[in-house]
């Protein structure tokens, strides 16, 4: 028996808490709307969403993004898909053709999102 | 019995996506329609500015060249085009594709459809007096604030007229601002003869455009999910989806293609420049992503199913272009040891040549491409950062003056000689300046835009 079968099993002892980056748990695709990106993110398995909904909140989001984003963030929930959207304000340096910068539409602020790390119990 | 399904292929996903694409939907496996999106907000901007240049100009050149390839195996086979290459001048792409089929010797054989009406600039200040503000989506300023520099301005049609051009026995529909969604719902609409209140299955011919007017982002490309083992990317089938009367369908492509089509990869696609999920607006319907149900069907094909819609909202959105400024970007690239260092010191040496000079600028962006510059922060190097091969300096200037920006571009190649060692990657000459033209976006109530629809015979 695996250690991990082991501590699954046993009634004492809690779980071992884990933290994990979101790139082992969930997919992504961003894009852009004006000076806004969105980033719809995707669990690779279903069973992780309730993960994600708990842990990837829009506040915790805006934190990650700090510094990078200039506005708020906000998110809506597809369960249906066992996927979150972000919307980030003031993302991409006014958007579109005004932006000066390499990622001027957001396309991969999909993958920045995936190296915050979540807490998971193994 | 097989119920009827009508098969829409989705050929470009943006002006200048594969040339190859369209010819192998249609010449690969059985296709009804040809759906081909050319406009991107920054589409509009580009032939915008070639319209200002040349009247003449103004929409996708490359659909024409295309339309050299196709239209004799489009009429051989019976298939239908959609497209929205007319850009900012839909008359002059009609007109030069009517010319082309003459010239094919497909005189009387080629049907155009031309779907007008989305230009608005003519009644712009009508509107304006009329006191509708069309006041910035994301900003809130009214468009008076920008009127004198206005250049375009579009408001998005839906599927309503494309349906009527295909009804009027159009073979090739070209169109101006019409939503990358309702170039797949019309047909579906047209073919299947769904009422305008239908509202769940115009959200799903809705959701079906939304997936395809991407392209291959619908079947393996730019795809994140198990990337490295999505199959024959250099032979990618491009998504059709296989529709039913009841709204189901399928996104498949045809077979013998690479690239993948699955649950996972779908669902990217599905989350793409989406806002609330909830409400997704076209002119045509709301339709609710929280409501679509996908499973995997068999190899390379999702079903799509369960989609629910509300009635459209009165408003159509508007996408007003304007000159705002102008942009230059210019790079350079520092090789090993200390690649991150010399770039950084070459960054500071030119903002002090800038200050110096006097320039004024609305913003300064340096970039250090390979070191951070997509992701920040996040990015965290750490002893790496010291010892990369090469980082790329990537400075961007921005300014309402083209002088400014102008003299910037002659600031680049000075630090060659004059600036921190190792440098290279500069054989493409001095940056050029870019006018800026930035977009609007505005909404306006649906009975002040009208809709044209004229079907030509070539």
């Amino acid at each position: 028996m695996t250690p991990r079968a082991r501590r699954a099993k046993g009634a004492k002892g809690p779980k071992r808490v884990k933290k994990v980056r979101l790139l082992e748990l969930a997919h992504a695709r961003s894009g852009d709307k004006g000076d806004i990106a969105n980033i719809g993110l995707i669990a690779l398995n279903a069973e992780d969403y309730p993960l994600l909904v708990r842990q990837v909140t829009a506040a915790r989001v805006a934190r990650h993004f700090r510094g990078l984003i200039s506005g708020k963030v906000e998110r809506y929930e597809l369960p249906n898909l066992h996927a979150l959207n972000f919307l980030l304000y003031g993302a991409l340096d006014g958007g579109g053709t005004i932006s000066l910068k390499t990622d001027a539409q957001g396309k991969v602020l999909s993958t920045a999102l995936l190296r915050m790390e979540v807490e998971v119990t193994r | 019995m097989t119920e009827r399904r009508v098969r829409v292929g989705g050929g470009q996903g943006f002006w200048g996506d594969w040339l190859e694409a369209p010819v192998r939907l249609v010449t690969g496996g059985p296709l009804d329609y040809l759906m081909m999106d050319y406009l991107a907000e920054v589409t509009m901007s580009i032939l915008q500015k070639q319209r200002a240049r040349d009247p003449a100009r103004g929409y996708a050149g490359d659909f024409v060249t295309l339309m050299e390839r196709l239209l004799p195996l489009l009429v051989e086979r019976r298939v239908r085009v959609i497209a929205n290459a007319g850009g900012v001048n839909p008359r002059g792409c009609a007109q030069a594709v009517a010319e082309l089929a003459r010239r094919l010797g497909l005189a009387g054989k080629v049907r155009i459809g031309l779907v007008t009406g989305d230009d608005v600039l003519g009644d712009l200040d009508a509107l304006l007096a009329r006191g509708h503000e069309l006041r910035n989506l994301d900003t809130g300023r009214p468009l008076q604030d920008v009127r004198a520099h206005v250049l375009s301005a579009n408001a998005y049609l839906g599927a309503r007229p494309v349906v009527e051009a295909l009804q009027g026995g159009a073979d090739v529909v070209i169109t101006g601002r019409v939503t990358d969604a309702g170039l797949t719902l019309a047909p579906l609409i047209h073919a299947f003869g769904w009422r305008p209140d239908d509202w769940d299955r115009l959200a799903a011919g809705t959701v079906a455009g939304h997936l395809i007017e991407c392209g291959a982002q619908a079947s393996g490309g730019n795809c994140l999910v198990d990337w490295a083992r999505i199959p024959d990317l250099a032979n990618v089938g491009y998504p059709i989806v296989s529709a039913q009367a009841d709204g189901t369908f399928d996104v498949v492509k045809h077979p013998g293609t690479g690239g993948r089509i699955t649950v996972a990869g779908v669902t990217e696609q599905l989350v793409y420049e989406i806002g609330d999920p909830t409400r997704y607006l076209t002119p045509d319907c709301v339709a609710d992503f929280t409501s679509v149900r996908l499973e995997q069907a068999g190899p390379d094909r999702v079903r799509v199913s369960g989609v629910r819609g509300r009635p459209a909202t009165d408003m159509v959105k508007v996408s007003v272009a304007y000159h705002y400024g102008y942009k230059a970007v210019g790079t350079l690239v520092y090789a090993w040891p200390d690649a991150l260092k010399k770039a950084k010191l070459a960054d500071r040496v030119l903002r002090t040549r800038l200050a110096d000079l006097g320039l004024r600028f609305e913003a300064i962006m340096t970039e250090f491409i390979g070191a951070g510059a997509t992701h920040g922060r996040l990015a965290d190097l750490g002893p790496l950062a010291a010892d990369l091969p090469e980082v790329q300096l990537r400075v961007g200037v921005r300014a309402r003056e083209l002088a400014p920006v102008e003299r910037f571009t002659r600031e680049i190649a000075p630090l060659i000689l004059s600036g921190p060692p190792t440098v290279t990657g500069y054989a493409g000459g001095r940056p050029k300046p870019e006018e800026i033209v930035a977009y609007w976006p505005a909404l306006l109530p649906k009975a002040e835009v009208r809709p044209v629809v004229d079907v030509l015979a070539a």
